[in-house]
């Protein structure tokens, strides 16, 4: 972690040219993961359900090389999408549930590859679903919104209060409140690579390892890898790789994205916090909406 | 007139022309008076016709009950002919329709199925029909729909008040068949229910009765028993209406019901359009409908019998919605919503204010997705535009935003209008916006007073009177609910001027409900309690400095937000309290306890309230 964080720093000044090495591997890690999404969403059909999702994700990434996970693939199908009627971790795990015309899904993935993590999220339906078409669209707004407050060196934990409310304004439920801790982000990172990489609640044991490293250093230097709505995330932004996850719900209907926002110690302001990729479906889908 | 009008029924489009001897006795009155008449003879009757509308549009064919003629329909005719070829026509021995030669024989199932046919064939030669029956004719349509020599004609029958005799003589069996207690008590129930059958079933005196003293006082009782309102309905033929159509019961019934066909499966999409009020008939016996008619789409209604004179409204906007799917034969575009009660709440107008979030945002999506058309009225024309957007996309057929101050008169009288002009009566109201106001009564100023009752109680009013006063007018009844608070009976000393608007709130829906009762409206008064909403987030704290109220503010919507109650909750609780015209719902555990706390032990809550909460 702490070369994550100088390779960071290392990536000022020079974002615009060509990103450092590192980086580099950061997004060709995320860019194989929403590959492999995109592949797992085109072959979704009725009837498929959600362990088979997860599967099939796990072996077409398997199949590329990736021996390691930040967390195993995870899919929601239907109204699992915005964790309906959800009050124990176990329920994230893969289901029976089929995937029928119309129902919105999620495929969430972490894949380590060559000691790189990604950790993404990507939403989709199978067929026609309005509500599903217009929580993306509005998914928008909070990626614009948490860059910029990210880049204004504001506290988390008021950044995420400022998410909650845009979504509230939205009309939507804050569906990340869901996950463990209620974060809407986390720190990731580089990974040693082990000949066994083992995992633990679905939960890749070396990633596991480094963030409770990172939450060791954090809690003596006052601040959290984990990005909660909680006292603890009462900090600016801590330079690193954040995987910012912001979901929204609708009655039943749930979306997301997932990607990597690199927060830099740079003076500039641009060059402070910025994706660490712009070509991902979900902006790819917001640009053609626009020249629409 | 038996000789010259009778061929085929191609003639006699004459609308001046009056039906001659006996049956001649009353014109076509009230909205049939335009109709185009025509005489069809079938089976040694002569049927009287009346067509309204194109005769290119789709035809729906409307067909009355007992004791009645084809007038009972004129409301909704009028309704349906704006966009379709509307037919009615009055049963055999019914109005002006002759009656078989001899009585007896003459009115079975199977010659009522041959008068139909040759109606439909008449006014539609080509294309199939759409059927709307109520009471008696909903009984005959059920025999249409599942015979097949009718296989084909019919585009789809919407029932209302009327089993088919097959489907009820199964029910019954199935009933005593294995008779538990729930079966028995439904049994009986039905049976009770049908006292007027077996009074039918006598020789003579109903005839006598309906010629003598009971045709009389019929309308009068009508009137008073089933909200009837008065008009050009009941006509003049009532007593041989009802002398002759007791030889439905005398000719079908004992038959039926001793030997339900095992066939009786309808051939044509079906709409079930049950009153819940109804004296005669039972809901439950439309349970096992889904067996019989697979295609069925079902609705409820909160009114007695006589729907197509005290609800035409309602039934004309459904028949259309429903024909209007079918015509245009789009699978993907389904009848009705899916959410629950989409049979109560399908195609009804439902004005929501303080719309823009919290709770009124919640139940604007609640009845979205009940399929109810949805105005949504808030400050904050953003907010309540928003709400109406996602409205539409969860299952509102149409939705709109307004931005209104409730707690302006002049405002809320031309949003009244405009929605009057521009959408229709509206069929619920729901007076939800309101303020917050926390602090002691003695830091309370004039003007934080004047502002907390012009929002929570003047807003009330407004809508009340103004929305209340046009739903009443209608006389189709409705449903008014108010937000009122948990607040209304717990005192506290942190909120005297805010309880004491909800609990205004409170009493004068219980007023009003006693008001319109009569009317067919209900009204409710709900009482949430701690709701996880934006009201802390602008409500006032009197008293303080700026920057206290601030950081009370942000405690405030930090209790809320452990509280954790979600206002989607709440507007459960409201669709409910429509459906069963609740008086006083608490919604929240605390608020249910306070309630209770309020009847039995009120020393305690008045012991609580003395608490001053820390800040």
């Amino acid at each position: 972690m702490a070369s994550g964080t100088s390779a960071t720093s290392a990536a000022t000044g020079r974002r615009t040219t060509e990103l450092s090495a590192e980086l580099t591997g950061f997004r060709e890690v995320q860019r194989l993961a929403y590959a492999c999404a995109e592949a797992v969403a085109a072959q979704l059909r009725p009837g498929v359900t959600e362990r088979a999702a997860a599967r099939m994700q796990r072996e077409w990434l398997r199949e590329r090389g990736v021996q390691d996970w930040f967390h195993l693939p995870f899919a929601w199908f239907g109204d699992r999408t915005a964790f309906v009627d959800f009050r124990v971790p176990l329920q994230f795990f893969p289901t029976n549930r089929e995937l029928e015309p119309g129902m919105p899904f999620i495929l969430d993935m972490a894949p380590v590859h060559n000691g790189f993590t990604a950790d993404i999220g990507y939403s989709g339906c199978l067929g026609l679903n309005p509500v599903h078409n217009r929580l993306l669209t509005d998914l928008e707004a909070h990626r614009e919104l948490i860059l910029r407050e990210v880049r204004e060196r504001r506290p988390l934990r008021e950044i995420y209060q400022d998410v909650d409310r845009l979504m509230v304004r939205q009309g939507y439920a804050n569906r990340h409140r869901a996950y463990p801790f209620g974060v809407i982000a986390h720190k990731v990172d580089r990974v040693r690579q082990r000949r066994w990489s083992p995992t633990l609640f679905g939960f890749g044991t070396q990633s596991l390892k480094g963030l409770a490293s990172d939450a060791l250093h954090g809690h003596r230097e006052g601040w959290s890898p984990l990005w909660s709505p909680y006292a603890f995330s009462d900090h600016p932004p801590q330079p690193g790789l954040w995987a910012v996850e912001p979901h929204l719900g609708f009655r039943g209907t749930g979306a997301k994205f997932e990607e990597i926002l690199v927060v830099t110690d740079s003076k500039d302001p641009q060059e402070s916090a910025f994706w660490l990729d712009d070509d991902l479906p979900h902006v790819r889908r917001w640009q053609e909406e626009k020249a629409a | 007139m038996k000789t010259g009008r009778g061929q085929g029924g191609q003639q006699g489009r004459d609308p001046h022309r009056r039906g001659g001897g006996e049956h001649g006795r009353q014109g076509p009155g009230g909205a049939l008076a335009t109709a185009r008449e025509r005489w069809v003879r079938t089976g040694g009757v002569d049927l009287c016709v009346a067509e309204l509308g194109d005769p290119d549009r789709p035809t729906v064919i409307l067909v009355h009950g007992y004791p009645d003629s084809k007038e009972v329909w004129s409301e909704v005719a009028r309704g349906l002919a704006e966009r379709f070829h509307v037919v009615l026509y009055d049963v055999r021995g019914c109005g002006r329709s002759t009656a078989p030669r001899p009585l007896r024989g003459g009115f079975t199932l199977e010659k009522l199925t041959d008068d139909f046919l040759a109606v439909a064939d008449a006014v539609s030669p080509d294309r199939p029909v759409h059927l709307v029956g109520h009471d008696w004719g909903s009984v005959q349509g059920w025999e249409f729909a599942t015979v097949r020599r009718t296989e084909g004609r019919i585009a789809s029958f919407t029932s209302m008040s009327g089993p088919s005799l097959d489907h009820f003589g199964h029910w019954i069996k199935k009933r005593l068949a294995r008779p538990t207690p729930r079966r028995a008590a439904q049994l009986l129930g039905q049976g009770a229910k049908s006292w007027y059958v077996y009074l039918l079933h006598t020789p003579a005196l109903p005839e006598l009765a309906w010629k003598g003293p009971l045709g009389k006082r019929w309308p009068g009782i009508l009137q008073r028993v089933e909200k009837v309102p008065a008009g050009d309905y009941p006509t003049d033929s009532l007593p041989t209406d009802a002398a002759h159509g007791a030889w439905l019961y005398r000719d079908n019934i004992r038959a039926r019901l001793r030997r339900p066909r095992t066939d009786a499966y309808a051939h044509c999409p079906v709409q079930l359009i049950t009153p819940t009020g109804d004296a005669f008939l039972s809901e439950r016996l439309y349970d096992d409908l889904g067996r019989w008619a697979p295609q069925l789409v079902r609705r409820t209604l909160p009114a007695q019998h006589w729907v197509p004179r005290t609800r035409p409204d309602q039934l004309t906007a459904w028949i259309a919605e429903f024909v209007t799917a079918k015509e245009e034969g789009d699978p993907a575009k389904g009848v009705g919503a899916s959410g629950p009660y989409a049979d109560r709440f399908g195609g009804q107008l439902v004005l929501v204010t303080g719309a823009a979030g919290g709770i009124g945002r919640a139940t604007a999506f609640a009845f979205a997705e009940a399929g109810a058309r949805i105005i949504a009225v808030d400050r904050d024309a953003e907010g309540a535009a928003r709400t109406a957007d996602l409205a539409r996309l969860i299952g509102a057929p149409q939705a709109w935003g307004e931005a209104v101050d409730v707690s302006d008169e002049a405002a809320m009288e031309k949003l009244a209008d405009k929605v009057d002009t521009e959408y229709g009566t509206v069929d619920v109201l729901v007076n939800n916006a309101g303020i917050g106001l926390s602090g002691s009564f003695m830091d309370t100023t004039t003007e934080d007073w004047q502002r907390v009752l012009d929002v929570n109680l003047w807003g009330v009013i407004h809508g009340c009177r103004i929305f209340g006063k046009r739903m009443a007018d209608r006389g189709q009844g409705g449903h008014i609910v108010n937000t009122a608070s948990a607040a209304a009976y717990q005192p506290s000393r942190i909120l005297p001027a805010y309880s004491t608007s909800k609990a205004a709130v409170l009493m004068l829906s219980e007023c009003l409900r006693a008001e319109l009762a009569g009317q067919g409206i209900g009204v409710s008064a709900i009482c949430p309690g701690l709701v996880n909403t934006g009201i802390t987030g602008t409500a006032r704290f009197t008293g303080v400095s700026a920057e206290e109220e601030k950081r009370r503010r942000a405690k405030a919507a930090r209790i809320y937000g452990l509280r954790n109650y979600p206002p989607e909750k709440v507007a459960d609780a409201i669709l409910r309290a429509v459906v069963r015209n609740q008086a006083v719902v608490p919604v929240t555990p605390e608020a249910r306890g306070a309630h209770l706390l309020s009847r039995f032990t009120p020393r305690a809550l008045r012991a609580l309230a003395r608490i001053e909460p820390p800040v």
